[in-house]
């Protein structure tokens, strides 16, 4: 019997030029060209994508949703970021 | 009608409709899911062939004979495919051995067919040649993953290239129709092939560690409708319905 | 963490569910949610896996080449939702070869429908059309549950299972439409396929013991026998359209309650097949462990050959 999987491998597509790469799922293979060959043949069936990303899942580094106060929190209230917080009469046309 | 050409045609489309046929057996039965999906895709994109094929014979016959009428309702000496493609999917390392050796002809020839003075040919060749591009790619990568894996993957792809290495002059064949149409641009030579064949041949089996075997000694007979023992039961599951149950629709 | 902590953490965590928040692979999950999820989304894959048979058993045969090309396509899909579905739940930290393990000892279950055996061309048709059917009434309301990785891969899944369903239909349409011998063949299928059809939407309400918490978590958003109410309702005219009869003697329109009443279902039957005794469900666990382990070398070499490369490649940078 089989003494190693084949690793987990995460696929992102383009669906067209123009738009970004997108997460769209996962697979296994062995390499990344069976990866990407993978890809292909199991996410793009129906013609969804022009472009293919694969990325073996242990390289991805994620943030820890314990610390999502402190990562994600103090921009919150960064309302000046906005346009919607600068007050303008309503006059003001293209702006 | 013109018979060559009809003739002619079938000598194309029989052999992706066996080899579609063998890879179908195998959806449900592959090594990982991941490989069952790609070799579905490559018999969906063999079957997809075919239709073309046999439509267009099916307007050359010009009688009431239906794309399915010639894929499913000729007799066994009538099929006209390569003794290659029917042989079994005795297991993967058979299945990728049948399907190298297949595709890097297939690619070859359908290059040429792209030249073909038939327009109709000319454009199922064009679009034909990306996806059998892909499946060239596909059967190379797994041979050399099997080729150069571990020494029982290594021993079961050598054995798998040694007993299907008999089957592969027979490509190169000219058949009567072959000759007729070659004479009026619309057929490939098979013969000017063999060449790039071998050598292309030979340099994935070198890369993927294997032994090109030696065996001068071919087997042929495919493209004159005498098959292998193997063919007879291949027809028997794809002709049950259209047999048993005669003009009907579906 | 304290059993105070924890409790609170899961009052957190069952508000958010209410609050229609998904729930995300690394955020913190109660234990039981984490192994409902890998239960039921591994028995949906499963479901997916095993029932490529049935259907793979009439690829060689289908009657003509159209056929065989959507059932090779809709075989295919399976394979592929299959997929999506291992791989959501690989998220839950668990392995797809643990899965299947957990299949091939008879840990881990299917759904039942695929134990029945496909014995002519119209069962194509019946599964399709009824199967499928079920299928996707059970499924739609999975697209919106709260497991982020579950519903985006039933989003997938139904967004692509459209043509599977009408792909069986237009098979019964033609043959109701046929001879006299292919109209009773398709009446044969409907007469076999019905009554599993409609045990596959699950035990009677009294009988599930799973909904409330299911219910709570978007695992489920209706009852089964609501479910199996709508799947009635909703396949009999079809049925009539094509001038085929459901199989069964008590299917009578309540004109009070806008609904079919149906007959009463062989649950003893439905547990049988479930434990293991139906007339398939030997074979298909068979297919599917010798699928695994004939393909044991194949991937060992995958993996053999990905070493090797590796190395090589390493070496060079040297």
């Amino acid at each position: 019997m089989s003494t190693k999987n084949w690793p987990l491998w995460e696929v992102f597509v383009r669906s067209k030029n123009g738009l970004e790469h997108r997460h769209c799922g996962s697979l296994h293979a062995a390499d990344e060209e069976m990866a990407l060959e993978n890809a292909r043949d199991v996410y793009t069936r129906r013609s969804e994508g022009v472009s293919i990303w694969v990325v073996e899942s242990k390289h991805i580094t994620a943030s820890n949703p314990e610390n999502n106060g402190e990562m994600f929190e103090p921009a919150q209230d960064k309302v000046y970021r906005h346009p919607t917080f600068y007050d303008l009469p309503d006059e003001v046309k293209h702006m | 009608m013109n018979q060559n050409l009809y003739n002619y045609i079938l000598g194309i489309a029989d052999n992706s409709l066996i080899l579609g046929q063998r890879l179908g057996e195998l959806t449900g039965h592959g090594p990982s899911l991941e490989t069952d999906i790609a070799c579905t895709n490559i018999s969906l994109d063999l079957f997809g062939q075919v239709r073309s094929y046999y439509q267009y014979a099916a307007k050359i016959a010009g009688d009431k004979r239906t794309e399915d009428d010639i894929a499913m309702l000729r007799k066994e000496r009538e099929y006209v495919n390569v003794l290659l493609v029917e042989q079994p999917n005795t297991n993967f390392a058979y299945t990728i051995a049948r399907q190298f050796l297949f595709d890097v002809y297939h690619f070859l020839f359908l290059t040429q067919l792209e030249k073909s003075k038939d327009l109709t040919l000319s454009a199922i060749a064009t679009k034909s040649l990306k996806e059998v591009s892909y499946h060239q790619r596909f059967s190379t990568d797994w041979l050399k993953r099997l080729g150069d894996g571990t020494s029982e993957s290594k021993a079961k792809m050598q054995e798998a290239i040694n007993d299907l290495w008999t089957y592969t002059d027979e490509l190169f064949h000219q058949t009567e129709a072959d000759k007729a149409m070659v004479a009026e641009g619309i057929g490939v030579d098979v013969t000017t092939l063999k060449k790039a064949y071998y050598e292309k041949v030979e340099a994935v089996l070198s890369e993927a560690t294997l032994e090109t075997p030696e065996s001068k000694w071919f087997q042929k007979g495919g493209k004159q409708g005498i098959h292998t023992e193997h063919l007879g039961y291949l027809l028997t599951d794809l002709q049950y319905m259209q047999r048993t149950y005669p003009n009907m629709e579906w | 963490m304290s059993e105070e902590q924890i409790k609170s953490l899961e009052e957190q965590f069952e508000a958010r569910i209410a609050r229609d928040e998904k729930i995300e692979p690394k955020d913190w999950m109660p234990e039981k949610y984490r192994k409902t999820h890998i239960r039921q989304m591994s028995q949906h894959a499963h479901s997916e896996i095993v029932g490529m048979l049935p259907e793979g058993n009439w690829i060689t045969r289908a009657p003509s080449l159209r056929r065989k090309v959507a059932l090779l396509a809709k075989v295919q899909d399976e394979a592929g939702h299959g997929l999506y579905l291992y791989s959501a739940t690989e998220t839950l930290g668990i392995s797809r070869e643990e899965m299947y393990e957990q299949l091939h000892t008879g840990k881990a279950k299917y759904s039942s429908i695929f134990n029945y055996p496909t014995v002519t061309w119209a069962d194509m048709g019946a599964i399709g059309w009824l199967v499928d059917g079920a299928a996707i009434i059970n499924q739609v309301p999975l697209c919106n549950t709260s497991y982020g990785p579950y519903a985006r891969a039933m989003i997938r899944v139904c967004k692509e299972e459209s043509f599977h369903q009408r792909q069986g239909y237009e098979i019964m349409i033609k043959l109701a439409n046929g001879t006299l011998e292919q109209k009773e063949m398709a009446q044969d299928a409907l007469n076999r396929w019905w009554w599993p059809s409609l045990m596959m939407l699950g035990p009677t309400d009294a009988e599930s013991i799973h909904t409330e918490q299911s219910m709570k978590w978007k695992l489920k958003r209706k009852s089964n026998d609501d479910l199996r109410q709508q799947f009635i309702d909703q396949t009999v005219p079809q049925a009539e359209l094509i001038g085929l009869t459901i199989p069964d003697p008590d299917l009578k329109w309540n004109e009070e309650r806008q609904s079919y009443d149906f007959g009463e279902i062989d649950w003893d039957e439905f547990w049988q097949v479930v434990k293991g005794h139906g007339p398939m469900n030997k074979e298909r666990m068979k297919a599917r462990v010798n699928a695994w382990e004939n393909g044991a070398w194949v991937r060992d070499a995958a993996m053999a050959h990905a070493e090797k490369k590796q190395d090589r490649k390493e070496k060079k940078a040297v």
